[in-house]
C-alpha cells in the first residue's frame, strides 16, 4: 500500500542519527519551554528559525514537532504539581490534576498524563496518515455559524465547574468574558476596556490569565491564610504510578481525548485548548462519577491531556494538506517552511514526500522519546512537592513573573499578572470559582467573534445559526449540556 | 558522520543573538557604526517585521558591511505603536538603534490613538513590500475582478469581504476600492480573521464571497486549483504571473503592504546619510537579494527624505479610508 511504503520511508528519513538527535532536542527543549509560563512553543520556534538556516528542512521540522509535543507535556507537568500552566492547552488540567496531587496521587496524575498523550498522539499520527486528505476538505467546510455552536458547547463545561452555587460560577463566567474583550476587536478595530493604557490593546493572554488567577492566586491565598506548611505537606498515597483502578479509568478517557481531541484539531479554527474544554466537559459527561470533578478525578486529567495531544496532531491536518495553520505554533511552522522556499498548500503532499513523511514518523517518535523520557522522572518531579511551601510558592511567583517579563520585556505584563491574582485571592475569599473565569477568558473571544461573523457571513440574518444543520446540531447540544443537569437536580429533589 | 555542532550548541541554550555577535571584525572605512547596533522589533518574534529585523541583522554582519555586533531586541504590540513610544521617548537622540516599521505601523498610529507619530523618527529607508491579491473560490461565479465590482456596487450587502483584522491593509484596499465604485463605506459587509492563514478556509470553503490577502501568501492555493486571483494591487504585473492589475480592471487602486527603517529622534544629518549608505550596501549585497527572493518579497528601496514624503502620503490615505470604513471616529 502506497500510504505504508510512504510512512515507512518516513521512518527512514527520521531514524537516521542526526534526525533523531534533533528529536531529542526537540522534545528536550520542547518540555522545558512548556514548563516555563509565558514562553509556547509559537515563540521558541519563531526564535530558533534564523539558527536552522543551516540545516536542511527536515531536521529542522523534526525537531519543531519535537518542541511542539514536548511543550504539550511540559506544561501539564507544572499544571498538576504546582497549578501553574504553562501553555494554554493544558489549563484544564490544572483543574483536576492539581486536586489529585493534592490528595497525593500526583505521579498518577502525571503518569495519566504521559501515556494518555503517547495514546493520543499515537491515534493521531495514524489519523493523520489515513485521513489527511478527506478531513482537510472536510475542515474548510465548518464556517463560522458551525464554529460558534463548537464554542458555545465548549462554553457550556462551566455548568461542570461551577462548584455548588450557580449565581458565583455564572459570576466568575461573566468576569472572565470581561476580562477576554480587553483589546482591539478584531471586527471593528475598537479599542474595548484598555483605559488609554497602550499595552492593554493587545489583550490578556490566556496563559497570563490562567497563571495570574490559578497561580498567583494559589500563591497568595496560602501566603494570606497563614497556613503552617507542615499542615499541607502532600504525601504520596500508595504507588507512585497509577493503581489498577486508575488503569481502568483512564483507559476509556484516553480513547474518548484522543479522538475527541484529532477532530477538533483538524478544524482550523478551534485548536488545541477549545478540545481541552471540549474533552473535560465530556468526560464529566460520561463519568460514572461526576461528583468526584473539582475533586481530582483521574478522567479529568487523563481525557483533556489526550485531548490535546491528539489536537496538536490533528492541526497538521489543514496544515500539510492545505497549507492553512490551525494555531500560533502551525503559524510559525508556516513561516519556517516558507523561510526554506516550501510553500504549503495543497500540492505540498506531492511535491514534497520526503519532508512531509518524514515530518509525521519523526512525531510518532516524539510521543515516544516523551513517555521514555518522561515515565521515570515522574518520581522526580513529584519530589518537587516536598520543597517547604513558602519556598515552593515563592519559586512559582518567580517563574510566573519571569516568564511574563521574558515574552514581552514589559513591567504592565507583569502588573497586570499581579493584579489578576490579586482578583483570584478575592475570589477564593468569597467562595467564588476560579475556573469559569479562566474558561470565560478563553472561550469568549471565539464565541465572539464566530457569533459576529457568522451574522456579517449571514448578511444580519440570524436564522444562519439553524439553516445549517452542523450548527443547529450542535447549538441544540448546547441546550442539552445546560438543560440536563437543571432538570436532573429538580428531579432529585422532588423525589 | 557530519554533525552541526554550532547550530546544536546553541539551539540548546536559545541564545539567538550569540551567533551574530561573534562575527569576526572587518576592516571598515566609515566610522559608522562606531558602537554595537541594535534594531527594534516593534513585534514579537516570527512575524514580517521581525523577519525584516533579523535578516538585516543577518546581512550587515555576515556581508561585512559593518564590523560592530548587531542585535534585535523585540517590543510587540498594538500594530507596533508600543515600540514606537518606546523609540521615541528612551532612545531620543540615540544614533546606534533603528526601528523596524510599515503601513502597518502608519495604520495603528490611528487606530490605536497612539500619543506619539512617526513625524517625530527620521526616515532611513523603505526595504521591502507584499502586494495584496483580491480572491474568490475556484468556484465563484466571478471571474475578473469588474464582475465583482459590477455586483458589489449593485448590492453592496451581496458580497461578503474576508481577511486580517479590521483596519488593516487588508480592510482598507477594500475600503479604497468601495470608494472608487462609489459604495459607502457603511455598507461594507467585512469580516475579519486574525491572519490570511485563517482566511484561506474561509475563502476555499466558501464562507465569504472574496478575500483579501497577500500574493505569496495564498498563492499555492491558486496553483492547487483551490482559489482564483481576481486582481493584484500592485503598479504593474508580477514578473512570471498573469493576475491582472487592479488598475488594469479599471479601479484606480494600488497599496502594498511595505515595510522599512527609520532612525530615533534627533538624529543629525550626516548620521542619517550614514545610515542610509549603510542600508544601501546592504540592499545591494547578494544575500540581501538571495533572502528576498526566498520571501517573495518586492525590493521598494526607497531612501531618505522621498521616504520621508511618502510615509506622510500613506499616513494620509490610511487616515481617510479608516474613516470612510468608519473605523475612525
Amino acid at each position: 500500500m502506497d500510504i505504508f511504503s510512504n510512512l515507512i520511508a518516513g521512518f527512514g528519513t527520521a531514524l537516521t542519527p542526526e534526525n533523531l538527535l534533533f528529536g531529542l532536542i526537540g522534545v528536550v527543549l520542547g518540555t522545558a519551554i512548556g514548563v516555563l509560563p509565558g514562553i509556547g512553543p509559537a515563540l521558541t520556534i519563531s526564535l530558533l528559525l534564523p539558527l536552522t538556516f543551516g540545516l536542511n528542512p527536515t531536521s529542522a521540522f523534526i525537531m519543531f514537532g519535537g518542541i511542539y509535543y514536548g511543550a504539550m507535556y511540559g506544561g501539564s507537568t507544572t499544571s498538576i504539581l504546582v497549578k501553574t500552566p504553562g501553555e494554554s492547552a493544558s489549563v484544564v488540567t490544572a483543574l483536576e490534576g492539581y486536586e489529585m496531587a493534592r490528595r497525593g496521587r500526583g505521579g498518577a496524575a502525571l503518569a495519566t498524563a504521559a501515556i494518555g498523550s503517547f495514546v493520543a498522539g499515537t491515534i493521531a499520527t495514524i489519523g493523520l496518515m489515513l485521513l489527511a486528505r478527506v478531513l482537510a476538505d472536510f475542515a474548510v467546510l465548518i464556517g463560522a455559524p458551525e464554529y460558534f455552536g463548537i464554542m458555545l458547547l465548549a462554553l457550556t463545561a462551566v455548568t461542570g465547574l461551577g462548584g455548588d452555587s450557580a449565581p458565583k460560577a455564572m459570576f466568575a463566567t461573566v468576569l472572565g468574558l470581561g476580562i477576554s474583550m480587553i483589546g482591539i476587536d478584531l471586527q471593528t478595530g475598537q479599542a474595548r476596556f484598555t483605559f488609554g493604557v497602550p499595552e492593554l490593546l493587545n489583550g490578556v493572554e490566556v496563559v497570563a490569565a490562567a497563571v495570574g488567577l490559578f497561580a498567583v492566586g494559589e500563591v497568595l491565598w496560602n501566603a494570606g491564610t497563614g497556613k503552617n506548611s507542615q499542615d499541607e505537606v502532600i504525601k504520596t498515597i500508595g504507588t507512585l504510578m497509577m493503581n489498577r483502578d486508575e488503569w481502568r479509568r483512564s483507559i476509556p478517557s484516553w480513547i474518548r481525548g484522543s479522538i475527541l481531541g484529532f477532530i477538533v484539531g483538524v478544524l482550523p479554527g478551534a485548536g488545541a485548548t477549545v478540545a481541552t474544554f471540549l474533552s473535560y466537559n465530556l468526560e464529566k459527561r460520561s463519568s460514572k462519577t461526576p461528583e468526584e470533578f473539582g475533586k481530582g478525578s483521574i478522567e479529568g486529567v487523563a481525557g483533556p491531556e489526550a485531548a490535546n495531544n491528539a489536537a496538536a496532531g490533528g492541526a497538521m491536518v489543514p496544515l500539510l494538506a492545505l497549507g492553512i495553520p490551525g494555531s500560533g505554533t502551525t503559524a510559525v511552522m508556516l513561516a519556517a517552511l516558507q523561510q526554506y522556499g516550501l510553500n504549503p498548500g495543497p500540492l505540498f503532499f506531492d511535491k514534497n514526500p520526503t519532508l512531509v513523511w518524514g515530518l509525521i514518523a519523526s512525531l510518532y517518535i516524539g510521543n515516544l522519546l516523551l513517555l521514555i523520557l518522561n515515565l521515570p522522572l515522574v518520581g522526580l518531579w513529584v519530589k518537587m512537592l516536598d520543597i517547604p511551601k513558602p519556598l515552593l510558592f515563592s519559586g512559582i511567583l518567580m517563574f510566573a513573573l519571569v516568564g511574563v517579563l521574558a515574552q514581552n520585556g514589559g513591567t504592565v505584563d507583569m502588573l497586570i499578572l499581579i493584579a489578576l491574582g490579586l482578583i483570584a485571592f478575592f475570589m477564593t475569599r468569597h467562595g467564588i470559582p476560579i475556573a469559569p473565569a479562566i474558561l470565560g477568558v478563553v472561550m469568549g473571544p471565539l464565541v465572539e467573534q464566530e457569533f459576529r461573523r457568522a451574522l456579517s457571513i449571514g448578511r444580519g440574518d440570524p436564522t444562519i445559526f439553524f439553516q445549517r444543520p452542523m450548527a443547529a446540531a450542535m447549538l441544540a447540544l448546547c441546550v442539552i449540556a445546560v438543560l440536563v443537569p437543571i432538570i436532573a437536580s429538580r428531579r432529585k429533589k422532588s423525589a | 558522520m557530519k554533525f552541526h555542532y554550532k547550530p546544536i550548541l546553541m539551539t540548546a541554550v536559545t541564545a539567538a543573538m550569540a551567533i551574530t555577535a561573534c562575527a569576526a571584525p572587518a576592516p571598515q572605512a566609515a566610522n559608522y557604526p562606531s558602537k554595537n547596533l541594535t534594531i527594534l522589533a516593534p513585534a514579537n518574534p516570527g512575524g514580517g517585521w521581525d523577519q525584516t529585523s533579523r535578516l538585516m541583522q543577518k546581512t550587515l554582519s555576515e556581508e561585512k558591511i559593518v564590523s560592530v555586533p548587531v542585535e534585535v531586541v523585540n517590543k510587540g504590540g498594538a500594530a507596533g505603536t508600543i515600540g514606537l513610544a518606546e523609540f521615541v521617548t528612551k532612545n531620543k537622540g540615540d544614533t546606534h538603534t533603528i526601528m523596524t516599521m510599515g503601513g502597518v505601523m502608519v495604520g495603528g498610529i490611528h487606530l490605536n490613538k497612539s500619543p506619539v507619530n512617526l513625524k517625530e523618527t527620521v526616515p532611513l529607508a523603505r526595504l521591502t513590500g507584499e502586494y495584496s491579491v483580491i480572491a474568490v473560490p475556484a468556484n465563484s461565479k466571478f471571474t475578473t475582478l469588474k464582475e465583482l465590482m459590477d455586483a458589489y456596487k449593485a448590492d453592496p450587502k451581496s458580497v461578503v469581504w474576508g481577511g486580517g483584522s479590521a483596519g488593516g491593509t487588508d480592510h482598507v484596499l477594500i475600503g479604497l476600492l468601495s470608494k472608487a465604485v462609489g459604495v459607502s463605506g457603511d455598507k461594507i459587509n467585512y469580516v475579519g480573521y486574525a491572519g490570511g492563514g485563517e482566511a484561506i478556509a474561509a475563502v476555499i470553503g466558501g464562507q465569504v464571497t472574496a478575500g483579501v490577502s497577500g500574493f505569496t501568501e495564498w498563492s499555492e492555493q491558486v496553483k492547487a486549483g483551490k482559489m482564483r486571483f481576481l486582481a493584484i494591487s500592485s503598479e504593474k504585473k508580477l514578473p512570471g504571473d498573469s493576475t491582472p492589475t487592479i488598475k488594469e480592471a479599471g479601479y484606480d487602486v494600488t497599496i502594498s503592504n511595505w515595510r522599512g527603517v527609520v532612525a530615533a529622534p534627533g538624529t543629525d544629518a550626516a548620521t542619517q546619510k550614514a545610515m542610509i549608505d549603510m542600508l544601501s550596501k546592504m540592499r545591494e549585497s547578494k544575500s540581501w537579494k538571495e533572502a528576498l527572493v526566498k520571501n517573495n518579497w518586492d525590493d521598494l528601496f526607497l531612501t531618505g527624505e522621498a521616504y520621508g514624503k511618502f510615509i506622510e502620503s500613506e499616513d494620509k490615505v490610511f487616515k481617510d479610508v479608516l474613516t470612510t470604513i468608519g473605523v475612525l471616529k
